[in-house]
């Protein structure tokens, strides 16, 4: 439009004297860019000192957990780097158990048996792609065949590489596909109500284009061997060292809390936050009453407790899952909060359309909260890990009923700590790695997570 | 005063006004708590008397069915063809009475000494006497199952009642069919909080209620079931924890209360504004690599802090890494008593409380600072408002406002921080009357009295203690807060 550029002026007015003053525009700005630059240049240097500090004593834990117990000390030294770097520290934790051949095994046995089970759907999905899905039951036959098929494989195999006495393992194995197959059936009751097309999603694996049809068999196969090494956990035993049988043991509490204390607080926040009753208010007062008396209070009365029920000692593990989920249901206001802010008028459609309230809290709630599930499985997924005041006291001495961190802990805090020291951060890095990756990956629901439950209170 | 009076006051003056003004007040707000409590107390009368009188209308009115209910709950149900409500009262009234014969009279009348017959030996054999142990869990126990029957057949009754009065009108009742169909629709909360509400009471209310009452009694390592009794004393244990003089427990107890507030304080509002600080340099424009700061910072989040406190704790140690390269260095002489000197230990976990809890607050920041309205600061900056006074003018009332119930619960939340205090310094350096440390917060104190001390009446106090202060704290807090939102008002 204008060809002409006009010229930029600041004017200050100057009420008193009655003047206008004009201030040269490049001059102005030239100072403004050199002041902003040197502000930002102090932040900079702000910002990286705070990382430095906050990533030193990571870096250190590191170094240090590769200074060798054998070849130097292994407690407190006046020097940070060690002089040669071993993995003595590391090779102390899995000392006496057979960890890397089991795994090696079960990882072998797994990819395996995946493979040979994702071909078989990938084929009975083109097949009922050909019939047009018309048989449901038919179609949930051929896939539930090929499941089966691969199961058995990986049973049989697993038994002959393992030497595993067969009876043991075939028992085991059976327990375990009921148990599937009950999941099975459940889940693809609830999913075939919903979506009819559910038959030929799974053989949707069975794409048109080449690029995306290997990128979903690669994704299926990959879900058949998560799920059959984890099978081979439970079908035949690693001999473990005590660090081992500790970090499982908590690994353990962390899976079963996880999906527990998920389904407990979703519960609570979903009726407190969505369903009008009598009584209501009355809950919420008392667990805010409750949740003003300190944690550890309750501890002798929780430990009788627990030995009534045989769950101390040898049966901490059962015993702390217990523990951690059974108040969860208290620690219900980030995902109030976050259910809060549905709107209301979603649930009053769907049940204008003749949903029942658990339809509504099934297929349109629970779809929308996504980010506060994830974040609730990985609070309740990361607690565990830290916890070391109840798993020590309800463990009480047992070694083989300790977590990481009552193990951790004592090898740093008792008289010999000056030669556990470094395997404790051998330890510790193993610990962290793990659940900092994880941490890191699903930062963002994190965030949400945890700037909701502050601002809503 | 008038309105405009106050609005001529400087700052100073009208903060001692409404101080003044808040002050002036708490007696007339604990007359009307009084009152209100006197009024819901005369409620409570009242609807007892009521549903009292309503017991005997029901059964002059009511029909065979109503009256057998009276006797054998559920009986009613069953004759009208609703058996499965039926059947759950019946089998509630069955185990009731089971328990109450075989354990629950025997329980409850020991209650009162909390057993007399003491364990003694008789040759090698030992013979076990009372527990007082068990009749205090019990005995609570029962007295939470007796309530809950007596509630349970008083809606027994009053279901009889509706139920009759359905028929007589002609309507039809609704079936097991219908009462199960209901558990997933109009009933669904009963369904979904009826197993959380069963662990929250087991797990929580009942050791609660248990311990409240260890307060009373002399449950310490002296008196230890089962082969020693304990009984009540009364309020002998407060007096114990709130008595004078020095080198005391109530010297102690006020040295360790005087620090946890210290040091719930600082953890609180220096993590605060430290991390808002942080949170506005990230967030400023122009500023590169903003995800990666957060990562980096985020990184003691994740890393589970026993790994990384007590890492840190042992970085700190007379022979760790700090002091062992100061002295290298020739900085120092002798090392630096990080943990071993009362002053050192106290300042030392607040400055390694900032790095884990400065990222916390930076997270928050940042989501509250990206909320504010863009247009404040536009309009701000032509007004030619300076950095300073943007944030002291927008930006921390914005924050004040939004964080303010928030900074209440992190305070509480701070006061029983077990983690830091145990992981970095387990409370020392002892020296406290009472096996307290210097750095000990009430809870930890709590903790070693319930663990290495095992003398539970002083923890079970303590407990009782902090829980006095904390609902203090939060009801003072919450009259002062303007922003306790009516919970309806952002759905």
């Amino acid at each position: 439009m204008a060809e002409k550029k006009i010229p930029e002026v600041d004017i200050i007015v100057d009420e008193k004297a009655g003047v206008i003053k004009e201030v040269k525009p490049q001059q102005k700005l030239r100072s403004k860019k050199g002041h902003e630059r040197r502000i930002n240049g102090t932040i900079y240097t702000v910002l990286t000192i705070m990382s430095i500090v906050w990533l030193v004593p990571f870096v250190f834990l590191v170094l240090q957990s590769f200074r060798s117990y054998q070849l130097e000390k292994g407690g407190m030294v006046d020097y940070l780097l060690p002089k040669t770097f071993s993995l003595d520290n590391y090779a102390f934790l899995f000392e006496g158990s057979n960890f890397f051949s089991w795994m090696g095994r079960a990882l072998l046995i797994a990819a395996g048996c995946a493979l040979v089970t994702a071909l078989l759907v990938h084929a009975a999905g083109k097949w009922l792609d050909k019939r047009d899905g018309n048989g449901k039951a038919a179609g949930i036959a051929v896939i539930a065949c090929c499941l089966a098929i691969g199961y058995a494989l990986m049973v049989a195999l697993s038994c002959a590489l393992h030497q595993y006495a067969l009876n043991d393992c075939l028992v085991k194995a059976l327990i375990l596909l009921a148990v599937f197959a009950l999941v099975g059936y459940i889940v693809a009751r609830i999913y075939l109500k919903q979506d009819s097309k559910l038959l030929r999603s799974i053989p949707g694996y069975v794409a048109e284009d080449k690029h995306e049809g290997a990128k979903k068999f690669g994704a299926m196969a990959l879900e058949f061997g998560a799920a059959f090494v984890i099978l081979q956990m439970v079908l035949t035993p690693m001999v473990e060292s005590q660090y081992l049988k500790w970090y499982g043991n908590t690994l353990t509490i962390a899976l079963f809390t996880a999906v527990i204390q998920t389904a407990i607080v979703l519960s609570v926040s979903y009726s407190l936050s969505r369903l009008r009753f009598k009584g209501r208010k009355l809950i919420m007062n008392t667990v805010l009453v409750l949740g003003l008396f300190p944690g550890f209070l309750t501890m002798i009365t929780l430990y009788f407790l627990l030995k009534q029920l045989g769950l101390t000692q040898a049966g901490s593990v059962p015993g702390l899952i217990l523990i951690y989920c059974a108040s969860s249901g208290m620690g219900y206001y980030i995902s109030k909060g976050f259910f809060d802010t549905i709107p209301k008028s979603l649930d009053e459609s769907a049940r204008i359309d003749g949903a029942t309230r658990f339809q509504v809290f099934l297929k349109i709630i629970m779809p929308l909260a996504k980010p506060i599930v994830i974040y609730t499985v990985l609070m309740a997924f990361m607690a565990p890990w830290g916890d070391y005041v109840f798993a020590s006291y309800v463990a009480f001495g047992h070694q083989d009923g300790y977590n990481v961190a009552v193990g951790l802990y004592n090898w740093v805090n008792t008289n010999d700590y000056q030669n556990y020291f470094t395997r404790f951060c051998a330890g510790g890095v193993l610990v962290a790695v793990p659940i900092t990756a994880l941490f890191l990956a699903l930062q963002k629901y994190y965030v949400e997570g945890v700037t909701g439950g502050a601002v809503k209170g | 005063m008038v309105d405009l009076n106050y609005l001529k006051l400087s700052k100073p003056q009208k903060l001692l006004y409404n101080a003044g003004r808040f002050f002036k007040s708490i007696p007339g707000r604990i007359a009307g708590g009084i009152k209100g409590l006197a009024m819901s107390v005369v409620r409570l009368i009242k609807g007892l008397a009521l549903s009292i009188v309503d017991l005997f209308t029901t059964f002059r009115d009511g029909d065979w069915k109503t009256r057998l209910s009276y006797l054998v709950m559920g009986s009613g149900s069953f004759a009208r063809g609703q058996w499965g409500r039926g059947l759950l009262f019946f089998l509630f009234q069955t185990v009731f009475n089971l328990y109450m014969v075989n354990f629950g009279i025997a329980y409850l009348g020991k209650l009162s000494t909390l057993g007399v017959v003491e364990t003694y030996k008789e040759g090698r054999k030992t013979v076990y006497g009372d527990n007082s142990f068990l009749i205090l869990l019990y005995g609570v126990l029962t007295l939470f199952f007796v309530i809950a029957f007596i509630y349970t057949w008083r809606v027994n009754i009053k279901q009889n009642k509706i139920a009759q009065q359905i028929v007589q009108s002609g309507r039809k009742l609704k079936s097991t069919k219908d009462d199960l169909q209901s558990l997933v629709d109009s009933q669904f909360h009963k369904t979904l909080l009826a197993l959380p509400t069963l662990g929250v009471f087991v797990f929580t209310i009942l050791p609660i209620f248990f311990m409240i009452l260890v307060a009373f009694t002399n449950f310490d390592y002296n008196h230890q079931p089962p082969s020693k009794l304990f009984t009540w004393v009364g309020f002998e244990n407060f007096k114990t924890l709130l008595s004078s003089g020095s080198a005391s427990y109530g010297d102690t107890f006020r040295q360790v209360l005087f620090w946890t507030l210290v040091w719930a304080f600082f953890a609180t509002f220096l993590n605060y504004f430290l991390g808002m600080f942080v949170a506005i340099m990230i967030n400023k424009k122009g500023i590169r690599l903003k995800k990666m700061w957060r990562t980096i910072l985020v990184m003691t989040i994740a890393i589970p802090q026993f790994v990384s406190l007590l890492y840190v704790s042992k970085m700190f140690a007379q022979d760790g890494l700090i002091n062992t390269y100061l002295m290298k260095w020739g900085w120092i002489a002798q090392p630096i008593p990080f943990w071993t000197n009362p002053g050192w230990a106290r300042f030392t976990i607040i400055l390694i409380n900032i790095w884990i809890g400065i990222p916390y607050l930076m997270l928050i920041a940042t989501g509250i600072l990206m909320n504010i309205p863009a247009d404040l600061y536009e309009s701000a900056r032509i007004d030619g408002a300076n950095a300073m006074q943007m944030y002291g003018k927008i930006t921390l009332p914005y924050m004040l406002f939004v964080t303010g119930p928030y900074l209440l619960t992190s305070f509480t939340g701070n006061i029983n921080n077990f983690n830091v205090i145990f992981l970095l310094s387990q409370g020392k350096p002892m020296g406290l009357a009472g096996n307290a440390g210097h750095t000990d917060l009430l809870i930890t104190w709590l903790y070693r009295m319930t663990v290495s001390d095992t003398n539970y009446k002083i923890a079970a106090v303590i407990g009782i203690m902090v829980f006095v202060v904390l609902a203090v704290i939060n009801l003072v807090v919450y009259n002062l807060i303007p922003s306790v939102k009516n919970e309806e008002d952002f759905q």
